[in-house]
């Protein structure tokens, strides 16, 4: 509807060109780079064109916040300030994006539970705003170390959730992240989840897009919503709107406004499959036992996969990439040939696995297990002994390890 | 595939958003009826035969037509006056086409006038008061757009139609997509080739204000 100009081939201020995001990222020469996780993000946001970019540095979990911050000191971000506390730096970042800017920003662990009253305000305002969240240890005593039950809280905040295995995706998701949540019948904000530490400290190789390539800068006509109007919700949230009536009709239209932020999570179910090429990575999809697991622990799946074959036990995997919005029908299809099916998490409820028992016929095929949560890694043997163990093969205990 | 279909209703005390029933929205170059992907050109002479028998066929423009922000938007209220126009040529004697405008999305209280604007909080009753059978959504914001269509589906049986200049809205029971000022006027010259073809309901019939 705006009178919009395209962008592409021309250049931003740091001499960047302005580039096709499909080239950019699936026909682009790559550049093979030894990077940890936090300077990973640092290099995705160097070439995501954002506006604004809204810190509260004060988690151990990744550099990021401070590495960005380097960034605009080089000129890559329009604008980069620190927030008093997580709650402020979330209502800032709504703030920005309310005016229409491209916004980005970290948090982890109790930060994110602290802001937590602002992520369904995002999602209900229809912001498109990307927050990385380095997941670590929520509860007290108090830990910095990886745990992935704040991602439970953030699954029904109306925000698009995605977890992260590698370095590597965490590169191509951030630049891939805002091309899913800026289009306009999407237009949400997206958690962009990892597991902190075992991402963001480690060094991997990461295959880099050019330097000299940037995503086209984000355009605020397309919102669903009209940009920056004090007169009308979203932005005009107290006075007249839903909240300060009781009558049917202020009801049903908040239900309706409900409503509509599933619905445009649903729509973003065409864009992620476009740009993630597919919700889930499936492997060995005929097996009897597969493994259905998200973030790092898909890669401990791996390496129990492969420990499995050694000894004569083939096993399958599924890696979800996207927990918002949910691949229910994909992770039926890619099980249906499952008798066992496990599910190794990192953290202590097991949230990924109630999901799953949620989404399958048969749910007594899902053990929840194994988990390990407060920091501990997940060797890849107590997977193996686990799916040993369940399917009466006999395997040696792991509880002496150490000692 | 999913069974759901988007029809006139009154649905539902709380009808779903129809993407939450796995209704998807068309790609460039198509468009949707009752939720069934179908070719534009199938869609503009649905939508002419539902606007030719409706006893108050009726325009809503919104904010983004309503105001010439832009040169585009400015082209776009022209097109729709001229659809308008056309409507009012081509209808018969006890049709009544109207246009009424969304200009803002304010909430109206305590009370609005349903006889001059319609508000996406409460469209149901701007469809109510003047017995509005066949609408069309055009210039309002999508997110508005489509709690208007949901509601209206939930508490009448209006037949609902969205012209979006975005991807489209599965909460109408008719949607294009990329709307254009060109889309705008063909679907005045489907009204035209059609005109005289359509019977349209009349008195007796069931209209928007029956629920």
């Amino acid at each position: 509807m705006a009178e919009t100009k395209s962008h592409i081939g021309t250049q931003n201020k740091k001499g960047q060109t302005y580039t096709d995001p499909w080239k950019m990222m699936n026909e682009a020469p790559r550049k093979p780079s030894f990077y940890t996780g936090s300077e990973v993000i640092k290099e995705a946001i160097r070439r995501a064109s954002c506006d604004v970019m809204i810190a509260y540095p004060i988690t151990p979990q990744s550099e990021a916040a401070a590495l960005i911050g380097e960034l605009f000191a080089e000129g890559y971000i329009g604008d980069y300030f620190r927030g008093e506390s997580e709650f402020a730096v979330m209502s800032q970042c709504a703030g920005a994006a309310f005016g229409g800017a491209r916004v980005f920003t970290t948090t982890a662990g109790p930060g994110t539970m602290r802001a937590m009253e602002n992520f369904p305000m995002w999602a209900g305002a229809r912001l498109p705003i990307q927050m990385i969240v380095t997941c670590r240890g929520i509860n007290s005593p108090l830990s910095i170390q990886p745990d992935t039950l704040e991602i439970a809280y953030l699954l029904n905040t109306g925000m698009l959730v995605w977890h992260a295995e590698t370095a590597q995706d965490f590169f191509d998701w951030i630049l891939k992240g805002y091309m899913v949540s800026e289009e306009p019948d999407v237009h949400l904000p997206l958690a962009l989840c990892c597991d902190g530490f075992f991402v963001t400290h480690t060094k991997d190789v990461v295959n880099l897009t050019p330097t000299e390539m940037c995503l086209p800068p984000y355009d605020p006509y397309r919102s669903p919503v009209p940009c920056m109007d004090m007169e009308c919700p979203p932005v005009r949230m107290m006075r007249d709107p839903f909240v300060m009536k009781s009558n049917y009709i202020s009801y049903a239209t908040h239900a309706s406004w409900q409503q509509e932020v599933w619905a445009a999570v649903e729509r973003s179910r065409k864009h992620t499959i476009h740009w993630l090429d597919g919700l889930i990575d499936t492997e060995n999809a005929d097996a009897e036992v597969m493994i259905v697991a998200s973030g790092t622990a898909v890669s401990q799946g791996r390496e129990a996969i492969r420990l499995l074959e050694d000894e004569g036990v083939r096993c399958g995997l599924v890696k979800v990439k996207s927990l918002r919005p949910w691949p229910g029908e994909e992770i039926r299809e890619a099980t249906k040939n499952a008798k066992h099916i496990f599910v190794p998490e990192f953290n202590v409820t097991g949230w990924l696995a109630k999901e799953i028992k949620a989404t399958i016929p048969n749910s007594e095929r899902v053990h929840a297990g194994p988990h390990v949560c407060g920091g501990m890694t997940m060797p890849p043997e107590i997977i193996v002994s686990e799916i040993k163990t369940a399917l009466g093969l006999r395997s040696e205990s792991l509880a002496g390890r150490g000692s | 595939m999913t069974q759901y279909r988007v029809l006139p209703g009154p649905e539902h005390f709380l009808p779903p958003a129809a993407a939450s029933m796995g209704i998807y929205l068309p790609n460039p170059g198509e468009a949707h009826i009752n939720g069934v992907i179908v070719p534009e050109e199938k869609a503009y002479e649905e939508a002419a035969r539902q606007f030719l028998s409706a006893q108050v066929p009726t325009i809503f423009p919104g904010p983004l037509v309503l105001w010439a922000w832009n040169e585009k938007a400015a082209k776009k209220a022209a097109a729709v006056r001229s659809l308008f126009e056309t409507l009012k040529e081509c209808v018969q004697p006890g049709q009544k086409p109207m246009l009424i405008p969304m200009p803002d999305y304010r909430p109206k209280y305590p009370k609005i006038n349903p006889e001059v604007e319609i508000n996406p909080n409460h469209p149901n009753l701007t469809i109510w008061h003047n017995k509005i059978d066949c609408c069309m959504f055009i210039g309002v914001h999508c997110h508005q757009a489509n709690l208007s269509l949901k509601i209206i589906r939930g508490g009448t049986s209006c037949y609902t139609v969205a012209m979006c200049a975005q991807a489209g809205h599965e909460d109408a029971m008719l949607s294009f997509r990329d709307a254009t000022v060109e889309k705008i006027l063909k679907l005045g010259e489907w009204i035209r080739k059609l005109k005289g073809t359509v019977k349209p309901r009349l008195a007796a019939a069931k209209t928007g204000a029956s629920n």
